[in-house]
């Protein structure tokens, strides 16, 4: 009875093993799974309305669909000029904001709450209270600028090709912005005074202050903005969908609300989970360039390898 | 290259007055040390000269030149700072060719300008390094090295040893006083540590509490200070201050104990003043244990509290009326604590301070 080995739940080599189980078992019903699971289905001609079609395997025919998709590449091209566009202007704006609060001596706390003010509403709300702003009939920009007589007609914001496209990057700037000002005015928080003052005394004006010791510092700042907005951006779908739907005729479709509406207005779960997959690849290549970019900025400050 | 003046400058932060008016004129190629405890005002007098505070009062001016107004760049002086402020993400050879090419010089003499500088301070083999794969003593040679490359007209020196361990403290003190007689130029060099003042200056300027105490040649500012701060701050171990009064000739101590006026000293004290006797621990020795015999020298019998052997001298510590004072053994033998021991006194190194003002007696 006394050598008798102990069960194998109780044995120290499964021990850690036992442990690990709640969470991987976690990740596999809830991560793991569904990624095999949309992954299978982008190779089947999968239509919501008609579950048995989950079963009829097609190969790669919907990629070669994608691939031969002109309103896809059309998508995918506006997301990534989207993605640039509303990036650089919310790092300028951001930094020029962090710029202006980090010389301010008084009022400081409470400005940098305000900035964060847009952050805290729900992406849907900035849509429709921006499609309200932008509304051609009712919208209060026209209004304002048929009041001020700065324009005498209703200029369409949300129908016109370019226009719309603009409104779409103004509400995303005008939401997101405060994402860049609050991490670089993190970074100018953190910034050691001395080597300004000894590029000061080294001939530099403020410009080339700026320019050669404040800006290469707050790049490691910068490119971790960057990755999480181009991540945020990349998947961009709430404003666009209730500020213009895509529309008009698939003008500001970006890829997220394309495949949103193959997959369920049109039920092709299939072909959707194929379109998301090569999008994704796009998330990663932004993610991955901000990340080197990244490294190799810290390297340079002296951080990790 | 240039002569410094600053003449009555005054700094103000909101009301708070820290630098009260000073006066100092610093020659050309002269190593000036401004030295006192934290809080002075050093740094602060030291950072006007460069321009990164704005004098609140008063001028300062650098060669003939007024530059009040002018900002940090167009003062043609360089600054190395307490924390080395190396660019990090600037190799050492850009860390030092830097303020050059800011300045637009042709990449050539950039280049020679930096293997120069390189040279002299031994970073020859550092040139492609980072500031972070670097020590402490050599980041401050960078940072010296980044000041002597632009030629200016002067070097300014903010505590730059302060950071460093104290064998490399020693040993990049030597560094630089060869390199200020390397490269001739005006220095002014501020720190708190007394013995980096003393070795390394032509004129040492004590401040305290915005003020300028005294300013003069190392041993002068040692042999003659001209109040009770400066004897205290300047020397290690710091001057004995024992209260007494001025009774018949006599320095009468709290416990009735005595010992004659200085003979040089007489005519500058008045019966029944009060005074504070200061005496140096080199001149508070055993007897036959002194540096050389004093002409005018005095006995008192003293207990050994403690003793703290150095090597070639040991340091001890007694009491004179009831105060703590601290004495040195030259030639050391051993010293039991409790120990009672005959004490030559070196009446013509004592020193007598007024004790209302708390100014030296000595009328120059």
């Amino acid at each position: 009875m006394a050598n008798k080995r102990p069960p194998f739940w109780q044995r120290e080599q499964y021990t850690p093993f036992l442990l690990l189980l709640p969470a991987v078992l976690t990740l596999l019903f809830v991560v793991l799974l569904p990624l095999l699971f949309s992954l299978y289905t982008s190779f089947t001609g999968y239509r919501l309305i008609r579950p048995e079609s989950l079963w009829q395997w097609v190969g790669l025919r919907n990629y070669k669909r994608i691939f031969a998709d002109g309103d896809f590449w059309v998508a995918f091209g506006r997301t990534i000029i989207f993605l640039t566009i509303a990036l650089n202007l919310e790092f300028l704006l951001g930094l020029g904001i962090a710029l202006l609060i980090n010389k301010i001596t008084w009022g400081q706390r409470t400005l940098r709450t305000i900035m964060m003010f847009p952050m805290m509403f729900s992406p849907i709300l900035v849509g429709y209270q921006f499609k309200f702003v932008f509304n051609d009939n009712i919208g209060i920009l026209n209004n304002a600028l048929q009041a001020l007589g700065l324009s005498d007609g209703a200029i369409p914001w949300l129908v016109d090709k370019y226009l719309a496209n603009f409104s779409i990057i103004f509400a995303e700037v005008w939401m997101s912005t405060s994402v860049f000002a609050i991490l670089l005015l993190a970074g100018l928080f953190a910034m050691p005074r001395d080597p300004l003052e000894a590029a000061k005394v080294d001939g530099c004006n403020p410009w080339q202050v700026f320019r050669h010791i404040t800006l290469p510092f707050l790049m490691p700042f910068v490119f971790i903005a960057m990755t999480i907005r181009s991540l945020d951006v990349a998947r961009a779908y709430d404003i666009v969908d209730v500020m213009t739907g895509g529309g008009p005729a698939g003008r500001t479709e970006l890829l997220w609300t394309m495949i949103a509406r193959v997959g369920y207005d049109n039920a092709r779960m299939g072909q959707a989970n194929a379109m998301a997959y090569v999008s994704i690849l796009l998330s990663i290549a932004f993610t991955y360039y901000f990340f080197t970019k990244l490294l190799a900025a810290r390297k340079y400050m002296g951080g990790a390898e | 290259m240039a002569e410094i003046t600053l003449n009555n400058v005054i700094k103000r932060y909101g009301k708070t007055e820290v630098v009260h008016g000073i006066n100092l004129d610093i020659a050309h190629n002269e190593f000036v040390v401004l030295v006192g405890p934290s809080g002075c005002g050093k740094s602060t007098t030291l950072r006007m000269i460069a321009g990164l505070e704005d004098i609140s009062d008063g001028a300062i001016s650098i060669g003939s030149d007024v530059v009040n107004d002018l900002p940090p760049r167009k003062r043609n002086i360089s600054m190395v700072f307490q924390n080395y402020a190396l660019y990090p993400h600037m190799s050492v050879r850009e860390n030092l060719g830097f303020g050059l090419k800011i300045a637009k010089h042709d990449d050539a003499v950039v280049t020679e300008r930096v293997n120069e500088a390189a040279e002299i301070l031994g970073l020859d083999e550092l040139l492609e390094r980072t500031p972070a794969e670097l020590s402490g003593g050599q980041r401050q040679r960078v940072a010296m090295g980044r000041a002597i490359v632009r030629h200016p007209q002067a070097f300014l020196f903010d505590e730059p040893l302060s950071n460093l361990d104290a064998k490399l403290r020693v040993q990049m003190r030597t560094e630089i006083k060869k390199l200020h007689q390397k490269v001739k130029t005006t220095v002014v060099y501020v720190t708190h540590d007394q013995v980096e003042a003393m070795t390394l200056a032509d004129r040492i300027v004590v401040m305290k509490d915005g003020y300028i105490e005294q300013v003069g040649t190392p041993m002068d500012v040692f042999n003659h200070p001209v109040n009770t701060f400066v004897a205290s701050f300047i020397g290690s171990p710091p001057m004995n201050l024992l209260p007494a009064v001025i009774k018949g000739g006599q320095v009468v101590f709290v416990d009735g104990k005595s010992l004659p006026v200085p003979a040089r000293l007489a005519a500058c004290v008045t019966e029944g003043q009060e005074v504070i006797f200061g005496l140096r621990p080199d001149d508070l020795t055993p007897v036959g244990h002194g540096i050389a015999e004093s002409g005018d020298s005095a006995r008192m019998t003293l207990d050994v509290v403690l003793s703290e052997p150095l090597g070639t001298e040991t340091i001890l510590y007694t009491s004179i009326a009831g105060q703590e004072a601290q004495g040195k053994m030259f030639g050391p033998r051993n010293v039991t604590p409790g120990e009672t021991l005959e004490f030559d006194i070196a009446m013509d190194k004592a020193h007598l301070f007024d004790a209302a003002s708390g100014r030296s007696v000595r009328v120059d």
